[in-house]
């Protein structure tokens, strides 16, 4: 579908001197103090550049951004339903591709760029991403994943970890860990199911160079990409704010996060550390675990370990994906 | 641009357009209609001796409100905008930021007689 049009060559970054100063993503937002997501969509505007186009599921980034008739994007930003977001992209490339193929429309196709929370991508909207990257369009699917649907109260999301609390999981009596559920694992469904797709990575807030350059690297392949971005919400997990950063490279420490690229069948992983430390450290910096016990902790340990496939290890590489172990 | 130039321009059948929702205008390099500068209780301050220029602050802050001078080669803060989650303090390479109270001045110390 995206053959006729000449694929762009946006270049690395290779320190954070290098990040260019100009924003996109203003100043001037209702996001809560240390907003991890905030900071993703900063980083991510910083990547594309001007010449794109964003589109916003509903989600945090929609409801607390562009509230009393004003927006903090410089560049043409367009909302969708929390069901649609994959489907209106799809609709915006293909009339691009109609435009330039007809010559109506003088220029290179723009970066179109969904944001879409962990409910607008993986829940709920789970329906038109597929179907995007089933069709071959050539846009870029960034999931900021707050672990919860943040902005109507922390209710659960199907990326709650286990033994999270929040509005509709909260402990008792009955259920004393809270979430019972284990979280989905986004990328590999993407890599999976979808034979289109040709790049999916994963990124971190504490590592943002790493990000700049897996958002730039998804843009310039041509055809439909996935990125997940691990985002802290201070407010969600119940931190101090000046702890996001800290929170997320806490997350790569204990391999509750493992960032990592996939390119067309092959895997490549960064900042693995030398040895993992538990998870409880992790689990400790956060409000939202502080009612579980030693056996719940040994749980989420556990199914960490079969994550990461060595206990306390470095991870063996490449890691079969689930297509290969069976 | 008016529906009829619209529909000339790109030679759309007008009875095929159709309504857009709402269009609001794109902020250039603040969106001033949305000061956040009030939120805070704590204000970072940056002593310039000690700064390294390591652009941490500027990197990690969610409300863009740290940039470089190049000019004169040192950081400035946007007091508009910063929401005060001193992210940039935690983050600091050299130790070159602290947090000091919001009503604290260098010409003495503003306190409200009751709280609001």
């Amino acid at each position: 579908m995206a053959k006729a049009v000449e694929t762009q060559n946006l270049e690395r970054v290779k320190s954070v001197r290098r990040v260019p100063q100009e924003e996109y993503y203003v100043p001037g937002h209702r996001t809560c103090q240390g907003c991890g997501p905030a900071l993703c969509y900063k980083l991510v505007s910083k990547a594309t550049g001007p010449d794109s186009i964003f589109l916003g599921p509903t989600g945090c980034m929609y409801v607390a951004n562009t509230s009393y008739l004003c927006s903090p994007f410089a560049y043409p930003w367009m909302h969708t339903q929390i069901t649609n977001a994959g489907a209106v992209a799809s609709g915006v490339e293909a009339a691009y591709q109609v435009l330039i193929r007809k010559g109506k429309y003088k220029g290179k196709l723009p970066n179109i760029v969904v944001m879409g929370g962990d409910g607008g991508s993986i829940d709920i909207g789970l329906q038109a991403m597929s179907g995007m990257m089933y069709r071959g369009h050539d846009a870029l699917f960034i999931m900021y994943d707050n672990e919860s649907y943040a902005n109507t109260g922390i209710q659960t999301s199907p990326m709650s970890p286990y033994g999270a609390n929040t509005t509709f999981t909260p402990p008792g009596k009955a259920i004393p860990e809270g979430k019972v559920l284990f979280p989905k694992d986004a990328p590999q469904m993407v890599i999976g199911g979808h034979p289109a797709v040709k790049y999916v990575a994963t990124a971190s807030l504490a590592y943002p160079v790493d990000l700049i350059n897996k958002v730039r690297k998804g843009l310039n392949v041509v055809g439909p990409t996935f990125i997940h971005i691990h985002c802290p919400c201070p407010k969600g997990w119940l931190f101090d704010a000046d702890k996001t950063i800290e929170v997320a490279k806490l997350a790569i420490e204990t391999g509750m996060w493992v960032n990592y690229e996939w390119e067309e069948g092959e895997y490549t992983y960064q900042h693995t550390p030398k040895e993992y430390t538990p998870v409880k450290e992790y689990m400790k910096t956060q409000e939202r675990f502080s009612h579980l016990t030693d056996e719940h902790i040994a749980k989420m340990q556990a199914f960490i370990d079969a994550k990461l496939k060595a206990p306390g290890k470095p991870v063996p590489l490449p890691v079969t994906s689930p297509r290969e172990s069976v | 641009m008016s529906k009829k130039k619209y529909c000339e321009k790109f030679s759309v059948p007008e009875h095929l357009t159709v309504p857009l929702g709402a269009c609001i205008p794109a902020p250039v390099k603040e969106q001033r209609a949305m000061i956040t500068g009030n939120w805070r209780t704590e204000r970072p301050v940056i002593d310039h001796e000690k700064c390294n220029l390591c652009l941490n602050c500027f990197i990690f802050c969610p409300d863009s409100s740290w940039h470089l001078d190049e000019e004169e080669e040192k950081m400035v803060w946007n007091a508009d905008f910063c929401k005060g989650c001193l992210l940039c303090v935690a983050e600091c390479d050299v130790d070159c930021l602290d947090a000091e109270n919001e009503l604290n001045f260098k010409g003495g110390v503003v306190r409200l007689d009751k709280p609001y």
